[in-house]
C-alpha cells in the first residue's frame, strides 16, 4: 500500500499547477490563504491581473516590513503594493466585476467539492460565529472556478464527495479541482480525471476519492517542480 | 452651502436610540474612526449596525460593541485579527446579526442608494443564506432576490471633501464608503482635508456632494490596524 501522506504534492505544489493554467493578461481573483500562493508561481513571460474583492485591480506583492500602509490591503486585510495600471473602485463595482461574468478565474480553496461542483468552504456547519465574506460571490461569475485543496481531510477522509455534507457556498460552480494527488474537471455531473502523481495508481486515487472518477482519454502525470 | 460641521461630537449628536447606521470601511482601511468613537461618546443605544465586518481589537466598531450600543449588525465576515469582542456578546446572545455575502450585501446597500427595493442574484442560491428568500429563473439560471438596505445614519470616511460635500478617497479605503454615502437619510463624512470650493476637478469627484450631508474634518485620523499594534482601548 502506497503511504499517501509520503507522496502527495505540498500546498506550494498545488499552487505551482494551477498557476500554470492562467493565461497572461487573464483578470483573476484568488482566495484568502492558500489560494494566494498561486500569484507566486507564474510562468515566466506571463503576468495576471489580480482583483480584490476591496476595490483593487493589478496589485502586487506584499511591501517590505514597515512600509505597509493601511489603505492599500487586500480581502485577506494584508498590506499589499500596486502594479502600473492599477485601478481603485468602490465595493458595488468590485462584485459587479465578479457576479458580471469579468472574472476569467476564481481560485478558492474548500472543505468539500461533489461531482457535480457543488462546493462546501465556508461553514463546518458547527456554530460558532458564522463568516462567509465573499465566497459566495465569488463562485458565481468567473468563467472558471477552481478549486485549491489537499485530496483527503487531515483525518484521511475524501474532500471529493458524491454529495457535499457540509453546507454549500454555491452549486455546481466549479469547474476544475487541484489535489495534492490530481487534476480533476467536473463535466456533465462527474469527475473526469485529467492527472495524477505517477506513483500512486489509479485504483490507490480511487480508493481515497468519495465519488466515482471517470475518465474520457489518457490521464497525464502531474509532475512538479521540488518547491 | 455649506455642509461642514466643527467637530466629530457635533456631527453626530442627532443620532437617536434605535438608529440604523451605516458604518464604512473594510477592516481597519476606510473607517471613520473618529466618528465611532464620537458616537460612542454621545451614547446612542439599540443601534442596528452596517458593516463588511464586527470590528478587531478594542477600537472603532469593536469598541462600538464592547460598550453594549449595537442590538444588531449586518455583515459579510464577523471575524478578525481580534475578534473577542464580537464573539463574546454573539456568543452571549447580547447581539443580533444578519450574515449576507459581501457582494450582496454592497448591492443591497447601492440598490438602497439608487432606490431599488429588491433585485435578483445568483449569489447564495441553494445555500443556508438563501433560505425563505424567494428564487426566480431567468434564461435558464436561478436567482435569489435580495432586497435594498437604506440607513438612517451613514458614517463614512474620504480624503478630500469641499463645502458642497464632494468627495475623494484614498486607495482602497474607498470600499463601502461611496455606496453607504447614497443609502443613507443623512450622510456624515469625515475627511483629511477639507479643499476650498472648485479645487477638487470635477473629473476626479468619486462621491457627488448631493449624497453627502455633513463634513467633518479630521487632519490625521486613526487607523485601526496601529491602534490595535499599539494595544489600544476605547474610551
Amino acid at each position: 500500500m502506497t503511504d499517501i501522506e509520503a507522496i502527495k504534492l505540498s500546498n506550494a505544489q498545488i499552487a505551482w499547477r494551477a498557476a500554470q493554467d492562467i493565461e497572461d493578461g487573464a483578470y483573476v481573483n484568488l482566495g484568502i490563504g492558500f489560494p494566494e500562493m498561486v500569484a507566486k508561481y507564474q510562468p515566466q513571460g506571463r503576468q495576471a491581473i489580480f482583483h480584490t474583492e476591496n476595490g483593487v485591480l493589478d496589485f502586487g506583492e506584499s511591501p517590505a516590513k514597515g512600509r505597509e500602509d493601511w489603505d492599500l490591503i487586500n480581502a485577506g486585510k494584508k498590506a499589499i503594493t500596486l502594479r502600473p495600471g492599477a485601478s481603485f473602485f468602490h465595493h458595488a463595482d468590485s462584485f459587479a466585476m465578479v457576479r458580471g461574468g469579468h472574472l476569467d478565474v476564481a481560485i478558492l480553496g474548500a472543505y468539500q467539492v461533489a461531482q457535480n461542483g457543488d462546493l462546501a468552504n465556508w461553514s463546518t456547519g458547527k456554530g460558532g460565529v458564522p463568516a462567509v465574506g465573499g465566497a459566495m460571490d465569488l463562485v458565481h461569475g468567473a468563467k472558471r472556478v477552481a478549486v485549491l485543496t489537499d485530496h483527503c481531510t487531515k483525518k484521511g477522509e475524501p474532500k471529493l464527495l458524491a454529495e457535499c455534507s457540509l453546507p454549500l457556498t454555491g452549486v455546481g460552480c466549479v469547474t476544475r479541482v487541484y489535489t495534492s494527488l490530481a487534476v480533476v474537471d467536473i463535466e456533465g455531473g462527474n469527475f473526469v480525471l485529467r492527472e495524477k502523481i505517477p506513483n500512486i495508481s489509479f485504483d490507490e486515487l480511487q480508493a481515497v476519492t468519495g465519488a466515482v472518477l471517470t475518465t474520457d482519454g489518457p490521464v497525464a502525470d502531474l509532475i512538479v517542480p521540488e518547491l | 452651502m455649506d455642509k461642514s460641521i466643527a467637530s466629530v461630537a457635533e456631527a453626530v449628536a442627532d443620532i437617536p436610540d434605535g438608529a440604523t447606521v451605516m458604518i464604512g470601511g473594510f477592516g481597519g482601511s476606510g473607517s471613520p474612526i473618529e466618528l465611532i468613537h464620537a458616537l460612542i461618546d454621545h451614547g446612542a443605544k439599540h443601534l442596528t449596525v452596517i458593516n463588511n465586518n464586527a470590528g478587531n481589537g478594542h477600537v472603532g466598531l469593536a469598541a462600538l460593541i464592547e460598550q453594549g450600543q449595537v442590538d444588531k449588525l449586518i455583515c459579510s465576515f464577523p471575524r478578525s485579527a481580534d475578534p473577542v469582542v464580537f464573539t463574546e456578546a454573539y456568543l452571549a446572545g447580547k447581539i443580533e446579526l444578519e450574515l449576507v455575502p459581501q457582494g450582496t450585501l454592497a448591492e443591497r446597500i447601492r440598490a438602497g442608494g439608487a432606490g431599488i427595493p429588491a433585485f435578483f442574484t445568483p449569489t447564495s442560491f441553494g445555500t443556508d443564506l438563501a433560505i425563505g428568500k424567494p428564487v426566480a429563473e431567468f434564461e435558464g439560471r436561478s436567482y435569489v432576490q435580495e432586497r435594498w438596505l437604506k440607513a438612517d445614519y451613514a458614517l463614512i470616511k474620504a480624503q478630500q471633501a469641499d463645502a458642497h460635500g464632494n468627495l475623494t478617497y484614498r486607495m482602497a479605503a474607498r470600499n463601502f464608503n461611496p455606496i453607504m454615502a447614497m443609502a443613507a437619510t443623512t450622510t456624515i463624512a469625515q475627511v483629511s482635508e477639507l479643499v476650498p470650493l472648485g479645487s477638487i476637478d470635477p473629473e476626479h469627484v468619486i462621491t457627488p456632494g448631493i449624497f453627502v450631508n455633513r463634513v467633518v474634518t479630521v487632519a490625521n485620523p486613526q487607523q485601526e490596524e496601529i491602534l490595535n499594534r499599539a494595544e489600544a482601548v476605547y474610551p
